[in-house]
């Protein structure tokens, strides 16, 4: 009974540990990796003691900056929800993380230990419910600001984000059709099968439509570039305008626990999350028959190492978009929400439904 | 266990509900409406019907909500502006009204409390999941769900005719 | 309740780390307020007008139509789970119900409800 509670918690701090860490890690990917696409340096100045380490102490001297910037809030503004609407930010995308499984099942001394925090059987509806969340840490940050155009900000930017949130539901959708199942878990043992003998079944292998249309709509749906209008510092003044200090920086933060979430959900549902290609339970089954028997600990160990070199790819893959493109404008980005990309997800429900059925009476 | 959980739970949405009626602030309101949302979620997962938990957690407290929230911040409705408006006799129809239903309230729960059609007998296993919903909802209750559709439309029509009025 | 459990962990360790966050930058910073510090922020300008404005109706529409798009995802979950046990019956029943709310978008498209937002 205490071990099952410490394995939890165990579980529990070592998903919350990974997603902050490669948050924070991210602040300073952002800054290197633009700096070398852009030919040039990038932060490199924070040091301790003289040891520079590429610039890795940024986001420590970030941190700090931050905790020790005023405090402020707005007089006119209600203070409460001016506090509250950060936390609101902040909180949903870290518990999203709960239900994105990180490896198969552990079994060591006789206990079998699923790499998972929470199994749901409605797994992928839980991360929509998360993401709908999501809304109100900026809509409550527009409006406790008093201020017209944090308002305007607020607003403009939580319709950008229900208008992506129906893309993002029904694009997962085709994956499930396929898989026939809500579980999370259960999807990402069930990519582990082989199409015609030597394809992996990975989500994006038997629904390449759906992946892009996720991807844009997870892009837009964590305000980075090209649709990160919202928080563009050329443009309108946003809804965090009002803020400084450690709440401004936990809205920033959010921003980059967001981006850590969508490549954990593109890497679960559609990249085969933990699975490694022709790795089974008892080693590698190679399709031109030579077989690699390895123990169960180091087919756990590759297992975790995939998803996470999968989730860092994602997220180097998002950071290299937001350096490549430019930003949309707002009417753009409503216009490809709700015109381009809502009839063309309902049109890959209607052609995966038609597909799998034919496939079935063949 | 679970009484205690059905207790605590339910406190929390009567208390939530209290509040969104008895203080000043909208917003406040809508953030207590949100908590009641959050609870009601609360007692149909103790009920074991999950996807209809989180159901009303996508459709309510992730959709509906957001609408109520917009609507309290294009009216700029920020302290309390029907305080001083009241209809005739309020305050007796009121409690009248009240009364009324808590003596309705308490004749059905005297009578047994059950439901006429509810099955006897213990529930199947899975019966919250969404396969034995889906199930039901495709081949049994396939008319609703049509007309569900049908409902849908004539709201975005409507949204739409009330929203657009010189267009 | 195994899943209620770790669920309940991770809420609190998120709720816990958010909330020490933000404590740590109320506590923590100075408190410096001048006059010009509690005036809102629009580019240098003095504030012409109340904090709060009537804004436009599109953001209810948009609001609205999110709503209804919405309950359609959540009708299509649980289709798209039993789908191919339901066969092709399955598929033209969902396939009447996307239809109804293409018109829909297709109404709404046209009176331009969908646009220049």
């Amino acid at each position: 009974m205490i071990v099952e509670a410490l394995i939890h918690l165990v579980k529990v701090l070592l998903v919350i540990g990974f997603v902050m860490n490669v948050a924070g890690l991210l602040t300073w990917v952002e800054r290197k990796q633009s700096a070398v696409m852009q030919d040039r340096i990038g932060a490199n100045r924070a040091d301790i003691f003289g040891f520079r380490l590429i610039g890795l102490f940024h986001p420590i001297a970030d941190g700090l900056k931050m905790i020790t910037k005023e405090d402020f809030i707005p007089p006119g503004g209600n203070r409460f929800l001016h506090t509250m609407a950060p936390f609101a930010a902040f909180f949903p995308a870290l518990i999203a993380f709960a239900i994105i499984p990180f490896g198969d099942v552990l079994r060591v001394g006789g206990r079998i230990i699923p790499l998972q925090v929470v199994d749901f059987n409605v797994g992928v509806l839980y991360l929509l419910a998360v993401g709908g969340m999501s809304v109100y840490g900026v809509v409550l940050a527009g409006w406790s600001s008093n201020n017209k155009y944090s308002l305007l900000g607020g607003l403009r930017a939580s319709a950008q984000l229900i208008s992506y949130e129906i893309t993002l539901g029904l694009s997962i959708i085709g994956v499930l059709m396929v898989f026939q199942t809500l579980q999370l878990s259960e999807i990402n043992r069930l990519q582990g099968e082989l199409l015609f003998g030597f394809i992996p079944k990975w989500g994006v292998v038997v629904q390449p439509l759906a992946f892009l249309l996720f991807f844009t709509a997870a892009v837009a749906e964590s305000r980075r570039i090209p649709f990160d209008q919202p928080e563009s510092e050329s443009e309108i003044i946003g809804y965090f305008t009002e803020y400084s200090g450690m709440k401004w920086g936990m809205f920033m933060f959010a921003d980059f626990i967001e981006t850590v979430t969508v490549a954990g959900v593109a890497t679960s549902v559609f990249f085969g999350g933990w699975q490694v290609p022709y790795l089974f339970a008892d080693g590698f089954h190679f399709p031109w028959g030579s077989i690699v028997a390895l123990p169960h600990l180091a087919v756990i160990l590759l297992q975790v190492a995939s998803f996470v070199f999968k989730v860092l790819f994602f997220c180097w893959l998002l950071m290299t978009i937001r350096w490549t493109l430019p930003r949309f404008r707002y009417d753009q980005v409503m216009r490809l929400g709700w015109k381009y990309l809502l009839p063309l997800s309902l049109f890959n429900i209607l052609a995966t439904g038609v597909v799998i059925l034919a496939l079935q009476a063949l | 266990m679970a009484a205690v959980a059905f207790y605590l739970v339910s406190a929390v949405a009567i208390a939530c509900a209290a509040l969104v009626i008895f203080q000043p602030n909208v917003v406040y309101s809508a953030l207590f409406l949100i908590g009641t949302l959050l609870a009601l979620a609360g007692l149909f997962l103790l009920l074991n019907a999950q996807f209809i938990a989180i159901v009303h957690i996508i459709v309510y407290v992730g959709a509906i909500m957001v609408l109520f929230l917009f609507v309290i911040m294009l009216l700029d409705l920020g302290r309390d502006p029907a305080g001083t408006e009241q209809l005739p006799y309020q305050r007796g129809l009121g409690i009248g009204l009240g009364v009324l239903f808590l003596a309705e309230l308490a004749l059905m729960v005297s009578f047994g409390g059950g439901l006429a059609g509810a099955p006897e007998g213990p529930l199947p296993a899975a019966f919250g999941y969404t396969e034995v919903l889906g199930r039901m909802l495709f081949t049994t209750y396939l008319f609703p769900f049509e007309a569900t559709s049908i409902l849908l439309f004539v709201a975005a029509i409507g949204a739409v005719v009330l929203g657009k009025r010189r267009g | 309740m195994d899943t209620a459990f770790p669920l309940f962990l991770m809420l609190l360790f998120a709720g816990g780390l958010a909330g020490a966050m933000l404590a740590m930058g109320e506590f923590i910073g100075p408190k410096r307020l001048t006059s010009i510090k509690l005036e809102p922020f629009e580019c240098g300008s003095t504030p012409i007008g109340p904090g709060r404005q009537r804004f436009n109706v599109k953001f209810y529409l948009v609001a609205m139509l999110f709503i209804i798009f919405d309950v359609e995802v959540v009708f299509l979950y649980p289709w798209a789970v039993i789908f191919r046990d339901l066969g092709v019956f399955g598929l033209v029943e969902m396939a009447c119900f996307i239809f109804i709310l293409a018109a829909a978008l297709v109404y709404v498209w046209k009176r331009g409800a969908l646009e220049w937002e």
